[in-house]
């Protein structure tokens, strides 16, 4: 039976079980090859159709390599000051409290130029949800040292590796905010295996279903890859990122359900 | 036993070769190609007929470029 079945037969709309969802533009995105921003964008875009809440949701892209997000995620997106994306969420969420409001910002967006803004708005608890891409670096100008960037990484302004007692210590933001009593839901995931990235759709998932339930922040850390600026091919880098990355950012809850999960 | 029998189509013009899918494919269907498209990727193909239709590959595409069919025999 099997051995008759033709590619034509089985390539039908029919029997179609995964397809890129309509949510996201058919601009070609402007990511590096093998960058988990993609993978990212997509599952978010992806939860917003699950949920229905294509017409009420409104993302704020940062500015970074993700500056050019509304060019791909087809909900309404406005575009914020360097780190101010938290600001402005606030200010959509507080004008229209019936709205899903996400930021999605990178490491030096968020860790480094936002610090005040993210913890600000953590600390006041804002209904809104943060997703937070790290990759360790800054990638979009060049792969300089971010606050993000671990101890000994080398990058275009630590050649020698990051030097802890010059440059400081690497910032574990997420830990950070996880003590704020203003946050509800706070979680470290990561999108380079398919299970890894069907946990970090749950966490979506579950960070929008808490949004209208008027209890928190919400603030999911994806720990993602930046090939180009560690320079890696993408399937090296996503392996040093198992074995360095992980370690130092271990994955998992680090708060549900405003209590501290311990480990 | 139903067994079942998958097919996948690549968006040859949009695929970036990052080969981040190859890894993921338990019956190892899929591999990149000696040729390249339209912005000089190599990009990646399924070679033999093994496909389950697992949808691995499709949800690990930074770019989307993979849909997946199945159907059940």
């Amino acid at each position: 039976m099997e051995d008759t079945l033709v590619k034509s037969e089985i390539i039908k709309p029919e029997n179609r079980v995964y397809k890129k969802t309509d949510l996201m533009t058919e601009k070609v995105l402007s990511y590096c090859p093998g960058c988990g921003h993609g993978t990212a964008h997509r599952i978010i875009m992806e939860v917003i159709e699950e949920m229905g809440l294509t017409e009420d949701t409104i993302g704020i892209a940062p500015v970074g390599c993700s500056v050019l997000a509304y060019e791909f995620m087809n909900v309404d997106m406005q575009q914020a000051a360097h780190g101010r994306a938290p600001a402005l969420a606030t200010a959509v969420k507080r004008l229209m409290p019936h709205k899903t409001v996400f930021t999605y910002q990178g490491d030096g967006d968020l860790a480094a130029i936002g610090t005040a803004e993210t913890i600000h708005a953590a600390n006041r608890g804002e209904r809104i949800t943060i997703i937070f891409i790290n990759n360790g670096i800054y990638g979009m100008t060049g792969g300089q040292m971010a606050p993000t960037t671990l101890p000994g990484m080398k990058s275009s302004t630590s050649p020698y590796g990051r030097d802890l007692d010059m440059m400081g210590h690497p910032l574990k933001i997420t830990e950070l905010v996880a003590q704020l009593p203003g946050t509800h839901y706070v979680t470290r995931q990561a999108v380079h295996t398919p299970s890894n990235v069907r946990k970090t759709k749950k966490a979506i998932r579950k960070a929008f279903e808490l949004q209208h339930q008027n209890v928190g922040m919400t603030f999911i850390e994806i720990v993602s890859n930046c090939n180009s600026g560690w320079k890696m091919t993408p399937v090296q880098a996503n392996k040093w990122m198992v074995d360095n990355m992980f370690p130092f950012y271990p994955l998992g809850d680090i708060k549900v359900d405003g209590k501290m999960v311990e480990g | 036993m139903a067994k079942v029998k998958g097919d996948i189509v690549v968006d040859i013009e949009r695929c970036k070769g990052c080969e981040v899918c190859i890894d993921t494919c338990p019956t190892g269907t899929i591999a990149m190609v000696d040729a390249v498209n339209g912005k000089g990727y190599h990009y990646m193909q399924n070679v033999n007929d093994a496909c389950t239709g697992c949808t691995n590959c499709a949800i690990v595409c930074p770019d989307g470029v993979i849909e997946v069919y199945r159907v059940k025999v």
